[in-house]
């Protein structure tokens, strides 16, 4: 059986703008580049990587919010890179849905909950106000808003930070999607409330089957909340594999500086530093050598003179990195 | 005597629908050298705090009492032109998200000499030297001094702007989620770096963060903030083993973790209370699990319960195993 969704060779260049009459060298911000992946049914597969790696990219181009530049996304098999409009499209956006980072920005504050959330069952022709109200209740008590009828007719301000990413949730949920990409859900809620987000989104999971393309930067958020973790780097996904495999017995150099780096809620470990060097430079036409070359410390002389290096799977436990 | 002691202090904003209860009976003291770190969710008063004590708050901010004695000085009784000495030279601050408070028209080099000239007379010819040390000391170019902030990563900015609160030699630094909006490993990098300069020159800092593993890592005691109340304070140490408020334990059972066993995380019921109306009694006891009739009825002094563990709670906890 195909997986639900599967990446291939996917690519989204930004142009760079320069002056006026500099026309002819034109250059790109590599955001994503050729990356390679699949999420199959009732999985969360997660996306980690520090800002500008191309995290947020990947998922608006699988929700068709962003065009590829080149690649291939399919949905069941099917080949949706290239539908824009019309039928196709709202059938695409029945199975495919999107919660985003900040729900003081992503919630019409004009819009009541009931509005919020019926808007996407009025696109999908769901006619009847009774019916609609009966799924927004229903919904609402789903994401623990409860009793809904004390919700519906509020307003976003009305709402505290995570009753507003309820809704926000419930509002991808409520066409029942087969596929929710979740673009740092839980970053901007506080850390009491950010425990009942996360397990409401595991409880959905089991609930109505729905998988997640799950980005976010916090390491410790993706052990909690993923099957599968890819670590992005520069536009490339430079490890991928069980989560907790990645976790505990990470391979690529970027990985273990990452991991290196999360401060440790316990004064008796001494944690020592990340070995990296640099920073992180924006991949505008980027050399063809290894992305993570410049900052590793374990560089050798093929790193040098080869291409970045393809994913290499190590039973299941996938590395881009030449020495790994 | 400690370098800063804090006594009572009581602060609430003013606003049409009433008084928001921002800092309620707050008492701490920071010795000389030391690294203390405030945690606690948004809006709980850990940024009114600090600017109370540097006494910037906006107008509606209402002062109600209580002492902030620095060097055994009451900073909330100094005239205005005093306490413009004390800011900076006495205590310095890196404001949240502060890097994106460097003026885009100016060197970075020179925005720290004007603030250096403001405070200290010192002329441009020795500021410039002084920036350039301060520079090297924070892990910058000094040649960057030089440059336009738009020139700089975020991270940089933050160093300059770190570089920036160190200019005048202060004795206290507070620092305000000095990392909250970068990347892991820049954090890492300024947390040392600033823990590194901590040590060499002996300078106090206050660390306010949501995030208490940060805290856990540069902070030798730690005071934990509930809607505008510290509910709990002492050693880092005491407080991660023997944690005594149910909020502390609750905060720490529910942060996901990279180490050890994957477990279940228990998020807290209900949300925050609103300070405008806090709850009677202990403001915790709406979320508590351990709450009796008196905590509904009476706020709970705060105590403490060994040798530098404090504790504001009717049901301190015990050791657990």
């Amino acid at each position: 059986m195909s997986p639900l969704v599967s990446v291939e060779s996917l690519t989204k260049l930004f142009p760079v703008k320069r002056r006026v009459f500099a026309l002819r060298v034109r250059q790109y911000v590599h955001a994503v580049d050729g990356v390679s992946f699949s999420v199959e049914e009732g999985e969360i597969f997660g996306l980690a990587g520090e800002s500008g790696c191309g995290k947020t990219t990947t998922g608006k181009l699988l929700v068709k919010l962003l065009e590829p530049t080149a690649g291939r996304i399919a949905l069941e098999g099917q080949d949706i890179t290239s539908i824009r409009r019309g039928e196709a499209m709202r059938t695409f956006r029945r199975k495919v849905q999107m919660i985003f980072q900040d729900p003081y920005e992503s919630l019409n504050p004009r819009f009541t909950v009931f509005d919020t959330i019926a808007e996407p069952l009025l696109i999908q022709g769901v006619r009847s106000l009774a019916e609609r109200e009966a799924l927004v209740a229903e919904i609402l008590a789903q994401v623990g808003l409860t009793p809904p009828e004390t919700f519906m007719f509020r307003y976003p301000h009305e709402l505290s930070g995570g009753q507003r990413q309820r809704v926000a949730i419930a509002r991808a949920m409520v066409i029942r999607p087969k596929f929710v990409v979740a673009d740092e859900p839980t970053s901007m809620l506080d850390v009491s409330i950010r425990a009942g987000v996360m397990d409401l989104l595991l409880g959905l999971r089991q609930e109505l089957g729905v998988s997640y393309l799950y980005i976010t930067h916090d390491l410790a958020v993706a052990r909690y909340m993923c099957d599968r973790l890819a670590v992005m780097y520069l536009g490339k996904i430079v490890e991928v594999g069980p989560t907790e495999e990645v976790l505990q017995n990470p391979l690529h150099p970027y990985t273990q500086a990452l991991i290196a780096a999360v401060p440790v809620p316990d004064p008796t470990y001494k944690r020592e530093p990340p070995e990296i060097k640099g920073d992180v430079v924006a991949p505008i036409n980027p050399p063809p050598q290894c992305r993570f070359l410049p900052r590793c410390p374990k560089a050798q002389e093929i790193c040098q003179r080869s291409p970045h290096p393809p994913l290499v799977d190590r039973q299941g436990h996938w590395v881009a990195c030449y020495l790994a | 005597m400690p370098l800063l002691d804090v006594r009572n202090l009581t602060m609430h904003y003013v606003t049409k629908m009433g008084d928001v209860h921002a800092v309620d009976d707050v008492t701490f003291a920071i010795e000389h050298g030391e690294a203390i770190g405030l945690v606690g969710e948004s809006g709980c008063g850990k940024t009114s705090i600090a600017l109370t004590l540097l006494r910037l708050l906006p107008d509606n901010a209402k002062f109600l009492g209580g002492q902030v004695l620095f060097e055994g000085v009451d900073l909330t009784r100094l005239p205005e032109g005093e306490m413009r000495r004390i800011r900076w030279r006495g205590i310095s601050m890196i404001f949240q998200a502060a890097m994106n408070s460097l003026n885009p028209v100016y060197r970075v080099g020179d925005q720290i000499i004007e603030a250096m000239q403001t405070h200290m007379n010192v002329s441009y010819a020795q500021a410039r030297r002084r920036v350039a040390e301060l520079f090297d000391l924070v892990g910058l170019a000094p040649e960057l001094m030089d440059r336009y902030p738009h020139e700089y990563s975020g991270g940089m900015k933050q160093r300059a702007v770190i570089a920036m609160a160190l200019a005048c030699d202060p004795k206290l630094v507070i620092a305000d989620e000095p990392t909250t909006a970068l990347d892991v490993i820049v954090q890492d990098r300024i947390l040392r770096r600033i823990d590194e300069v901590r040590k060499q020159l002996n300078m106090a800092m206050m660390y306010i963060s949501h995030d208490i593993a940060v805290i856990a890592e540069v902070a030798q005691r730690i005071g934990v903030m509930y809607a505008g109340n510290l509910v709990e304070f002492g050693d880092t140490l005491t407080i991660f083993q023997r944690p005594a408020h149910p909020y502390t334990i609750a905060l720490m059972s529910a942060f996901p973790s990279l180490k050890g066993e994957k477990r279940k995380l228990q998020g807290l019921p209900g949300e925050p209370p609103d300070l405008l109306r806090p709850p009677s009694g202990c403001r915790f006891h709406p979320r508590c699990a351990f709450a009796t009739q008196v905590c509904t009825a009476q706020m709970p002094p705060y105590e403490e319960i060994e040798p530098d563990h404090f504790v504001a709670c009717w049901h301190p906890q015990p050791r657990r195993s």
